[in-house]
């Protein structure tokens, strides 16, 4: 896309596309997904999209559910509290151990991250309920997890549908056990996607942890360089490579939220001076909690690429003395041979790539920046379960011209990947495979296709290399038969 | 700093070095509030104590790391298997995201399913709207031959009526009101994907035996001589489908596979994507009413959609899941039975290829004690090869195994003497099995991936056979059934039984006397 001309076109194309995959609804459904796609006009400074509204039904939404959103991503980190999948078997079982949320621990006696704990519900709890059962829960995982520190109760459709009180449960066992039991009405059919299951969430934490901190002292002296990182679920271990930044200019991390956290770094947040905050989505609700009721400044940082990760830095110091700010540029400073090095091996081979993102709710516009410190452009993105709040900070990242697709469906990603035949997708494992016999590279972009940390200095060098190898890979050269 | 362009580590090296584990034991120490190492040291060993076991045993509502799914799984699987098919499950659409995500980390390929996205409106007022819209888009987007509907847990406890959703679908014109769309409840609150399967394929039968939701009249069956059969739900359907057509083909038998998913989950890198390839033609689930018989290779998975086709005259035989030499000659003789064809020499000699292949072998395997767990047909197949190959089983669970997979289990041990000293654990779960491992030891567990963390805490080698299979690839591609597949079982265990004596014998200057060369 380079000059005027070049936009326009592409502009054009995109406009034939977005129409040429409307057509094929129904006409109803047609006018509907129209509102979710478009191409971002510079000159307008906005991704004109509709978002956070319901996926139109039998279209293949790549979206998830709240269930997905609360255990999947927010309180199944949290390695010394038990996680309870509360319904029937399949909603655990699905999620089980899928999202690489690094933790140090021993699991099954004071931690649980990769373990399904479910009520596994049978007819008659769907009949007669299933507060007796989740009591009887509690008990047995009393007797057989003796150093848990906690429990939470992530409940799946039924829940809420047959009456249930599972907070009245949870109050009383919290009482008897003397223990923090959190009850979370993240029910799949609740919102649109995971995003009000992370709200949902995200407020229990505020109701059922800060709320009933009480008195308790705290376990630590405070220093004034005191900040918690937030909405970094750990992938690959993507919180580690970002603490190391920020304790070598000078911070301290007194919690994780929540990859590799603890229900004792929960609590102890309210104590930071700083919350930094990487993904907006899905931790903005207690992030401004907090502002509001402890007076908490926060700021949202970006550790994906070397441009980014120094202006994260830089931002995040401006929040402190002197001090901080030097050890900012300290740490730059530090990895500024490592990035060359990086930049200067894998740039020749990526330069003028193409890449299309498809992710969940902050890193279709998150990585944008690590892609062009490498010279790739990012031509086409969406997501999941954004907001509008999220398409309006893409609007500072994406160049003009790139096609925009808000919960987007699989046919209309296939079309638009066939036709602009991009040199990588970024997206998730449904679309990985379908992708990849088309003959076009990918990545998976939520669980690091098992690779990372992405995050960082240390995870750009991975990311390098983990797109450079998707994209040179031999292989795409012989998807076509040579006679 | 540990990273270097030259030569980039990711998080298998990354955190080792000292700077990484410096920063987490600072983590630890000072902020979350850790055990103290004597407490989690005591109560680390008493996980692996009597007295653990039998608390664990005593546990009433909580199960932890169940090895089972639920119905709405295996009705997508079950629908895939039929010529261009969309699954179309109706109810919470995270449901299906879930599914598809499953069946994709385990055959590393696409899968297609849509859902028709209820939420809190649907759920006041029923999700009769959702169903005609996504009928219509699923109709327009994906030109789908059938639209197969099941149900997650959500329409089922609101009471959704499919029958009179479809109904009201095509009145409205979403669909044609000729077109075929089979449906089956399948309430993730009973039985597991198992049950589900048996839902959906007994649906789409019904829906071309019993008159296509009454838009024709009901099929007569007029006997042809063909032979049906059905795979069950199978993490090696690729394979395995692939070796029955090979054997039946070698034997002259006409059939009918019904639930063919062999080409739908594994589809070439060729530059195109296709949602739909393969699976059983709709003319072919239809004219199966007419065959002589059906056989089922997992009866747990079918016993629903054996009655349906029993009542309608045909003959119904079903296997549970047979592996290995006996298990095949049964399967094989019955269907020389059914269909008047002979064996050909030709399988005879894979048999005894096979045989041969267990007499170079079974030294390495007599006597080893093995743990099994999986789905109940899957376990009774395993163990009945373990006793042939002279193995002890000694544990056998089964999440969704019943009262009936008991007996058979109990029946099958009682028919050997290396199957005296098992015991088999009906609607257990893999924490049950970690007690068993500690205070059972065994020599080997045969299970899914899910087995690492057993593997890992127990430090019992796991041998992976099962479902889900997420972390090697490409299993699914050989079939365990026939005498080619009871190979590739026999292979797969010795691998790791060779692998495992290996590693135990390679302390230099202790043990490695042992290490020996030719094995």
């Amino acid at each position: 896309m380079s000059g005027n001309v070049g936009v326009e076109e592409v502009k054009e194309r995109n406009k034939q596309l977005i129409s040429d995959v409307l057509e094929v609804y129904p006409e109803k459904f047609g006018k509907r997904r129209a509102k979710h796609l478009t191409t971002f006009e510079a000159d307008k400074g906005e991704c004109a999209v509709k978002s956070n509204i319901k996926s139109i039904p039998g279209v293949m939404t790549i979206r998830g559910c709240a269930y997905a959103g609360s255990k999947g991503v927010v309180w199944g980190p949290i390695k010394d509290m038990v996680h309870i999948s509360h319904g029937p078997v399949g909603c655990g079982q699905y999620s089980w151990a899928a999202r690489r949320n690094y933790y140090i621990g021993t699991t099954g006696v004071d931690s649980f991250v990769t373990m399904q704990f479910t009520s596994d519900f049978q007819e008659k709890d769907i009949v007669f309920g299933g507060d007796k059962k989740l009591s009887t829960i509690i008990d047995e995982i009393e007797t057989l997890f003796p150093l848990n520190k906690g429990i939470s109760i992530q409940s799946e459709c039924p829940i809420g549908l047959i009456g249930d009180d599972i907070e009245a449960v949870s109050k009383a066992k919290a009482k008897q056990y003397n223990k923090t039991i959190v009850p979370v009405r993240c029910e799949g059919f609740r919102g649109v996607s995971q995003s009000l299951g992370h709200h949902i969430a995200n407020d229990s934490i505020r109701d059922w942890v800060f709320d009933k901190l009480g008195d308790k002292p705290a376990r630590f002296e405070s220093t004034p360089y005191d900040v918690a990182i937030i909405g970094d679920y750990n992938i690959g271990g993507d919180a580690w490579s970002s603490r190391i930044l920020l304790e070598e200019m000078g911070l301290r991390v007194i919690a994780q939220w929540s990859g590799d956290g603890t229900l004792a770094e929960l609590e102890s947040t309210p104590r930071a001076k700083l919350n930094v905050l990487h993904c907006y989505r899905s931790m903005s609700y207690i992030s401004r909690h907090m502002e509001e009721k402890y007076g908490t400044p926060w700021v949202e940082y970006n550790f994906f690429g070397p441009s980014k990760i120094a202006a994260s830095l830089r931002e995040i110091a401006s929040h402190f003395d002197d001090a901080i700010k030097q050890g900012a540029e300290r740490v730059i400073v530090k990895y500024q041979a490592l990035t060359d090095a990086i930049i200067a091996k894998y740039l020749p081979r990526l330069e003028g790539k193409k890449v299309m993102l498809f992710v969940g709710g902050l890193r279709p516009r998150h990585v944008i920046g690590a892609y062009e410190d490498l010279g790739v452009e990012v031509i086409g993105t969406g997501y999941e379960f954004g907001h509008n709040d999220d398409y309006q900070r893409t609007a500072h990242y994406v160049k003009d011209g790139t096609l925009i697709y808000d919960d987007v469906t699989g046919f209309e990603f296939e079309k638009f990947v066939e036709k602009i035949q991009p040199d990588l997708v970024g997206s998730g494992v449904k679309e990985k495979y379908i992708f990849q016999k088309m003959g076009v590279p990918f990545r998976q972009m939520h669980s690091w296709d098992y690779s990372g940390p992405y995050h960082g200095y240390d995870g750009f060098a991975i990311f390098a290399r983990d797109m450079d190898m998707a994209i040179n890979s031999p292989v795409w050269r012989m998807t076509k038969t040579p006679w | 700093m540990a990273q270097d362009a030259e030569k980039v580590i990711d998080h298998f090296e990354l955190f080792r070095g000292a700077e990484y584990t410096g920063m987490l034991a600072n983590k630890k120490r000072l902020f979350e509030d850790p055990v103290a190492a004597e407490e989690l040291e005591r109560v680390k060993e008493w996980t692996k104590s009597k007295e653990y076991c039998e608390k664990n045993f005593a546990r009433e509502c909580l199960t932890i790391n169940p090895a089972k799914a639920c119905q709405p799984l295996g009705a997508v699987f079950a629908a895939l298997g039929f010529e261009g098919t969309l699954p179309f499950v109706h109810g919470s659409q995270g449901c299906v995201a879930y599914y598809r995500s499953h069946f994709s980390r385990h055959f590393k390929e696409p899968t297609s399913a849509v859902s028709s996205s209820m939420t809190e409106d649907a759920a006041v007022f029923g999700g009769l709207n959702n169903l005609i819209d996504g009928m219509a888009n699923a109709y327009s987007l994906y030109k789908p031959k059938m639209i197969a509907v099941s149900t997650t847990c959500m329409a089922e406890v609101i009471g959704d009526d499919l029958n009179a959703y479809i109904k009201g679908a095509k009145e409205k014109k979403s669909i044609p009101m000729d077109f075929d769309v089979p449906f089956a409840h399948t309430p993730a609150f009973v039985g597991s994907h198992v049950t589900g399967y048996d839902n959906v394929m007994k649906g789409i039968l019904e829906h071309f035996w019993n008159g296509k939701a009454g838009t024709v009249p009901k099929l007569e069956r007029q006997p042809n001589g063909k032979l049906n059969f059905i795979g069950g739900f199978d993490g090696y359907t690729v394979g395995n489908m692939r070796e029955i057509k090979r054997l039946f083909d070698l034997m002259g038998v006409e059939y009918t596979i019904l639930g063919d998913n062999s080409d739908v989950w594994d589809t070439p890198g060729d530059g195109k994507f296709r949602m739909y390839d393969g699976g059983t033609t709709l003319e072919d689930a239809a004219n199966a009413i007419h065959a002589n018989a059906t056989i089922s290779m997992q009866e747990f998975c079918t016993e629903k959609t054996l009655d349906l086709i029993e009542a309608r005259g045909q003959e119904v035989i079903a296997f549970n899941h047979p592996i290995g030499v006996e298990g095949t000659d049964r399967f094989l003789m019955e269907v020389a039975r059914l269909t008047g064809k002979s064996i050909p020499d030709s399988i005879a000699k894979e048999r005894g290829r096979l045989v041969d292949a267990i007499a170079d072998s079974n030294a390495h395997i007599h006597g080893k004690k093995f743990a099994i767990y999986g789905d109940p047909d899957l376990t009774l197949g395993l163990a009945a090869f373990l006793l042939e190959l002279g193995g002890e089983p000694i544990h056998i669970l089964s999440t969704n195994g019943g009262k009936e997979w008991v007996q058979k289990v109990d029946a099958l041990l009682a028919s050997s003497p290396f199957g005296k000293d098992c015991h088999v654990y009906a609607g257990k779960d893999l924490w049950h099995m970690r007690s068993l491992l500690f205070t059972e030891p065994v020599d080997f567990l045969i299970g899914n991936t899910y087995g690492k963390f057993l593997e890992r805490d127990t430090k019992t080698p796991l041998i992976r056979i099962g479902f889900p299979i997420f972390d090697r690839h490409h299993h699914h591609r050989y079939p365990v059934w026939g005498y080619q597949g009871g190979l590739n079982v026999l292979v797969k265990i010795l691998d790791r039984i060779f692998e495992h004596m290996d590693a135990t014998t390679n302390d230099v200057a202790k043990n490695d006397y042992s290490f020996d060369i030719i094995r």
